[in-house]
């Protein structure tokens, strides 16, 4: 047994996040992807991709979310999620609908599809349009509609952010009159195409408290029939999330190319080096990796993280975070209240609340491209 | 949170389903969320099925569970259906028809 000091065996990956694809037929101004795209032509085959579901399966991998760029793009995909379920997985296609037909939803429910969570940019075409940078709001409608008569679960997921966080009643309307058990009501976070955004994305602190009201009356009535879920956008927080459940600690997401990271936006840290899994298994660049060693566990936590008693709940927060917004990974994720650079954060929300000036009346969005 | 009829029959949500029997663990597996199942909780998700009632349910189990006091384990399993029901894990034919009566 290892003498030095009390030290926790790795923990098991709960969940996969396989980015197959950074294709996308949607723009939307928050992508979550990273600035820099991976081509379709470096995307991994499905032999490579079924291989590594049957590695995370036997790392204790419970679920996969397909996810993308958009999933749909890849022609092979009925054929990843019946390799998928056949591993053992549980299985979650993460989606905007498009390209979609109705044949095509009855073969990846075939193949053995769980859960489809289905995202909507708003309750109204004409601001949805304008967020994704695409005509698709009508198609969304369609697919919903389609689902009703089918056997698989729903989750129907809003991304909020300044531009819509007054519409909730409508987009509440929306999914009560679908087949979902489930809504999210997901704030922005702040990393990719979203930090480049931000000014026009963050909501006011009474957008938020209204919205947080609403959200809490909606749950009461549909508790039984609709889970309601609410990401706060964490820069109103007291205290930072624990991003990703701790790094390290429950996910690995794969990109399309195969690299292994533990959150989307790992890329962004400088002077770490993350495997491949062309050339090493998942469960040992889980277990061994330099990178997700780095962070995992508390050594590493700088104060006032070390001494603080929230440590084994926010793990610091989160590492990109902190290094966009204080340029070191290893501060403590500044919308902590203790953070030393809890400053930076302020400054942002007062200047998410000062009377809106003319740019965000009528924002200039940097869209997110696709790829070549 | 309303008590579970005992009439109604219980069956998993669409969407939710248990693991293979040769994993390590039973889990109940649903979105975004597992539930690891052992001993009593194994008993009941395995019996909602949609064939047995909630009262079936209970005799089994305190029959199953005989030294424990049968009441509380009446009240337990309720209040464990509840929690399922509210976590969207599972429906109970009742309320089905109630949500596609509903207006939408």
């Amino acid at each position: 047994m290892n003498s030095a000091p009390a030290k926790s065996p790795t923990p098991k990956p709960l969940a996969l996040i396989a980015e197959l694809t950074h294709r996308c037929p949607l723009h939307c101004v928050y992508c979550s992807n990273p600035l820099e795209l991976t081509r379709r032509e470096d995307e991994l085959s499905t032999e490579v991709w079924s291989r590594i579901f049957r590695e995370a399966a036997a790392a204790g991998v419970l679920q996969i979310d397909f996810t993308g760029g958009e999933p749909l793009a890849r022609p092979d995909l009925s054929e990843l999620v019946r390799s998928a379920r056949a591993a053992g997985l549980y299985v979650n296609l993460i989606t905007s609908g498009l390209p979609l037909d109705e044949a095509r939803l009855d073969s990846l429910i075939t193949a053995g599809l769980d859960h489809i969570q289905l995202s909507f940019q708003g309750a109204r075409e004409e601001t949805a349009n304008e967020i994704s940078g695409s005509k698709t709001h009508a198609q969304k409608l369609r697919v919903l509609d389609w689902l009703k008569s089918r056997r698989v679960a729903l989750t129907l997921n809003f991304v909020i952010h300044r531009r819509n966080i007054d519409q909730l009643p409508g987009m509440m309307a929306l999914g009560e009159s679908s087949s979902a058990t489930r809504i999210e009501f997901a704030n922005v976070q702040y990393y990719g195409w979203a930090f480049q955004n931000r000014e026009n994305l963050l909501p006011s602190r009474e957008q938020l408290d209204r919205s947080l009201e609403f959200l809490k009356r909606s749950e009461e009535r549909l508790r039984g029939k609709i889970h309601v879920e609410f990401v706060v956008p964490d820069y109103y927080a007291k205290y930072p999330k624990a991003c990703m459940g701790g790094w390290a600690r429950k996910f690995l997401l794969v990109t399309p190319e195969g690299d292994a990271l533990p959150c989307h936006a790992a890329k962004i840290l400088p002077g770490l080096r993350f495997e491949n899994l062309k050339d090493r298994s998942l469960g040992e660049i889980w277990e061994n990796s330099e990178a997700f060693r780095k962070f995992r566990g508390e050594e590493w936590l700088p104060e006032p993280c070390q001494s603080c008693d929230r440590r084994d709940r926010d793990f610091g927060g989160c590492r990109c975070q902190a290094f966009l917004l204080t340029g070191e990974a290893t501060a403590t994720d500044p919308v902590c209240s203790l953070a030393p650079e809890r400053s930076r954060v302020d400054a942002i929300v007062k200047a998410a609340n000062a009377p809106a000036s003319p740019s965000l009346v009528q924002p200039e969005w940097i869209y997110r491209p696709n790829p070549a | 949170m309303s008590t579970p009829d005992l009439h109604s029959r219980p069956r998993l949500a669409v969407g939710c389903r248990l693991n293979e029997k040769n994993q390590s663990f039973r889990m109940l597996l649903m979105p975004e969320k597992a539930l690891r199942l052992s001993g009593p909780s194994l008993e009941i998700v395995e019996r909602c099925d949609g064939t047995r009632t909630v009262q079936e349910i209970v005799a089994d189990l305190q029959k199953i569970y005989s030294k424990a006091e049968p009441e509380k384990v009446k009240a337990d399993i309720l209040s464990y259906l509840a929690r399922l029901r509210d976590d969207r894990a599972i429906d109970f034919d009742a309320e089905k028809a109630d949500r596609s009566a509903s207006p939408t």
